[in-house]
């Protein structure tokens, strides 16, 4: 049998990952200001509306689905009573 | 040149016949040569209506053939291709046969003209893809597949009352624009709207499609709410009811796809999300919505096509689809690992996927209209499709917690049908000009600006800042073995009560629909009784053969089957009154 890939079991190799997302995080932001901007609406006027509307609907999509969680989550067995 | 051309519906479904007497190689060259041969007439043949017959008066057209029926034509048959070859392997001929049939129906609805083609095309749809779902011969995927069959046989009854009346009040059975105007519009809109899988009648599809096997599942994501989005760009375009429905679909069910724990569950609310734009673009209506609708359309049927086979894959080396049971398969799973992250990118809609080009057309649209509000809910559910599908579906399976599991990669069908889909996203998400070629109407639109693909990255990567910051502070809701209500509940939690009075029901139906021709049309409702329990017999013993059973058991159970038909113990009426409601058609025109 083939060698298992183990790159993500090097913590090393994580924390790589995560510092190279953050600087994309940052590049993207930087990088709004020396593109043509073609707003769709006057709000997107603001740089970074889109990271920021991004991230928030995660948030609140997380925050919605866990009280969603707490009406619609049953036992797996649940139609079979 | 057309007349010595078969029907591409037609050439899916007698080829599929043949499937169980050949064996070994031949057979898995037979079965990848079907789709080839039905693309072979579908690139040859010209515009226009071809393929028409006489029949009892009226003309039936197999072939309306102009843009937007070529483009899911082409993208259908793609897919079936895709869909035989990723289950080459599979010994079990009921799945080939009634995948290869579904597919070849799928193609007569979206090539039919007419509405009689298009409701036998449409009923041969539901019937062949129930046995999609029970072909995983558990218990669980017999009920859903009940359930299904159920759910699709009443939608179908909406669709044939609207076209008996449709038909009553233009004096054609040919259809194209309908737009919702009177009552046979709305009973025509429920019926499609039904298999599209609009809210509030979705149900059956995530309730259903999980239950499929490793490899039914793709040909089911792919052909029966795609088929519905084609009808409903010929029909409905335009209509603001669908704007509405949309951005409901878009909205609610990414909730659902963040809580599930089964993988394909979560793929199916994302498919839920993913038709919810497309229905946007349709309800919008102007010509780059509509190409928009169309384009996601046939980009979605790959990228999902894709995220189920790399969970199909998944499904078929461990045993487990659930995320409290898989995790790290990155390990073992390399390139099913990378096909997911493709098709999760795709439907994330990052720059240089296919998703990308095509739902920027709908998102743009909206704001061509001024629909502020629309635009910040498909904005809201594209930042939250990119975190379930995008992240949560490759991190859960392919990394998070190692499960031990490993696992190795599936044959080389599976991995080769893999590679085509994902090259298909990566190409069209590069080079969307050959797609926009395809579309209805002429494109003029540039997916690649600088402050597109910026804003774009930004809400991709700031809501992915979200998930790794909700995971590594431990906010994020845990993987829980669980499962989430939806509307199938309503008729679920008293199943057996609803049974009961379906039964009762569905055979007063019977009597009901007998005792409205008794007399004049005695015989050719006896005639349809008989039959039906002539047919499924016919259907029946196959399908036993096929299970294995031989002999004394064969004989036993035909016996069962043939005296409860006649004696009407089984819930037939519907059958029975989709039969007599033809024939009040047929009076009622004449």
């Amino acid at each position: 049998m083939k060698k298992e890939l183990t790159l993500f079991d090097n913590p090393k190799n994580v924390k790589i990952l995560l510092i190279t997302f953050y600087c994309s995080l940052v590049v993207l932001l930087i990088s709004e200001f020396f593109i043509h901007p073609h707003p769709a609406f006057s709000f997107e006027h603001v740089k970074g509306f889109s990271a920021v509307y991004g991230f928030f609907s995660c948030v609140l999509l997380i925050f919605l689905a866990k009280i969603l969680r707490l009406i619609v989550m049953k036992k797996e067995n649940y139609y079979d009573k | 040149m057309t007349s010595n051309m078969i029907p591409p519906a037609i050439i899916f479904i007698l080829a599929a016949l043949l499937i169980p007497f050949l064996k070994g190689k031949t057979k898995s060259i037979y079965m990848l040569l079907i789709p080839v041969a039905a693309f072979y007439v579908l690139v040859n043949i010209p515009y226009g209506n071809i393929w028409t017959y006489e029949f009892w008066g009226y003309n039936l057209i197999l072939g309306r053939i102009d843009k937007l029926s070529m483009v899911f034509g082409y993208i259908f048959t793609i897919m079936a291709f895709l869909g035989i070859l990723f289950a080459l392997k599979v010994k079990d001929d009921l799945q080939h046969v009634s995948g290869i049939i579904y597919a070849g129906a799928t193609l007569g609805v979206v090539l039919a003209g007419d509405f009689l083609s298009l409701y036998l095309f449409w009923e041969i749809m539901a019937v062949s893809s129930t046995f999609l779902i029970i072909a995983s011969r558990t218990r669980a995927s017999r009920e859903a597949g009940f359930r299904y069959i159920l759910v699709h046989l009443i939608g179908g009854l909406f669709l044939l009352a609207g076209i008996v009346l449709y038909v009553q009040k233009t004096g054609t059975i040919a259809f194209d624009y309908i737009g919702l105007t009177g009552i046979e519009s709305y009973l025509i809109f429920i019926g499609i709207a039904l298999n599209a899988a609009a809210i509030p009648l979705h149900a059956w599809l995530p309730d259903a499609y999980p239950q499929g096997t490793p490899t039914s599942t793709v040909f089911l994501s792919a052909f029966t709410t795609k088929s519905a989005v084609y009808l409903l760009v010929r029909t409905f375009p335009g209509a603001d009811l669908l704007i509405w429905i949309g951005a409901f679909m878009v909205f609610v069910p990414i909730f659902y796809a963040v809580l599930e724990n089964d993988i394909r569950r979560v793929l199916a609310y994302s498919l839920l999300n993913q038709i919810g734009f497309m229905l946007v673009g349709i309800g919008i209506g102007s010509q780059l919505a509509l190409n928009g609708a169309v384009a996601h359309a046939f980009c979605h049927i790959l990228y999902k096509g894709l995220l189920f086979m790399a969970a199909g894959s998944v499904l078929q080396m461990t045993g487990k689809i659930k995320c409290t049971e898989i995790g790290g398969l990155y390990k073992t799973m390399p390139l099913t690992c990378l096909f997911c992250i493709v098709g999760a990118a795709s439907i994330s809609a990052f720059p240089l996927f296919s998703g990308f080009v095509s739902k920027s057309m709908i998102v743009t649209a909206t704001v061509n209209e001024k629909m502020i509000l629309v635009y910040l809910v498909l904005q809201f559910a594209s930042a939250g499709v990119f975190h379930h599908a995008g992240i949560k579906v490759p991190f859960f399976t392919f990394f998070g917690h190692d499960s031990g599991i490993r696992a190795k990669d599936p044959s080389w069908n599976m991995i080769l049908a893999m590679g085509i889909a994902a090259f298909a996203c990566v190409f069209i998400g590069v080079f969307p000009q050959p797609l926009y070629n395809l579309l209805p109407f002429t494109v003029n639109y540039i997916p690649y600006t600088g402050a597109h693909v910026v804003g774009q990255l930004q809400l991709l990567m700031f809501g992915a800042l979200a998930f790794a910051l909700l995971i590594l502070s431990g906010y994020y809701p845990p993987e829980i073995k669980s499962i989430n209500l939806d509307v199938d509940w309503s008729y679920r939690k008293f199943g057996r009560g609803a049974y009961i009075v379906m039964d009762k029901g569905l055979n007063a139906l019977n009597r009901v629909s007998e005792s409205i021709l008794m007399g004049s049309v005695k015989g050719v409702s006896s005639f349809f009784n008989s039959a039906a329990a002539k047919i499924a017999l016919f259907v029946s013993v196959n399908v036993w053969l096929l299970l294995g059973y031989r002999d004394k058991r064969l004989e036993i159970k035909k016996n069962q089957l043939y005296n409860d038909m006649i004696e009407g113990t089984l819930p037939i009426g519907i059958g029975a009154a989709v039969a007599i409601s033809f024939i009040l058609l047929v009076f009622a025109l004449t």
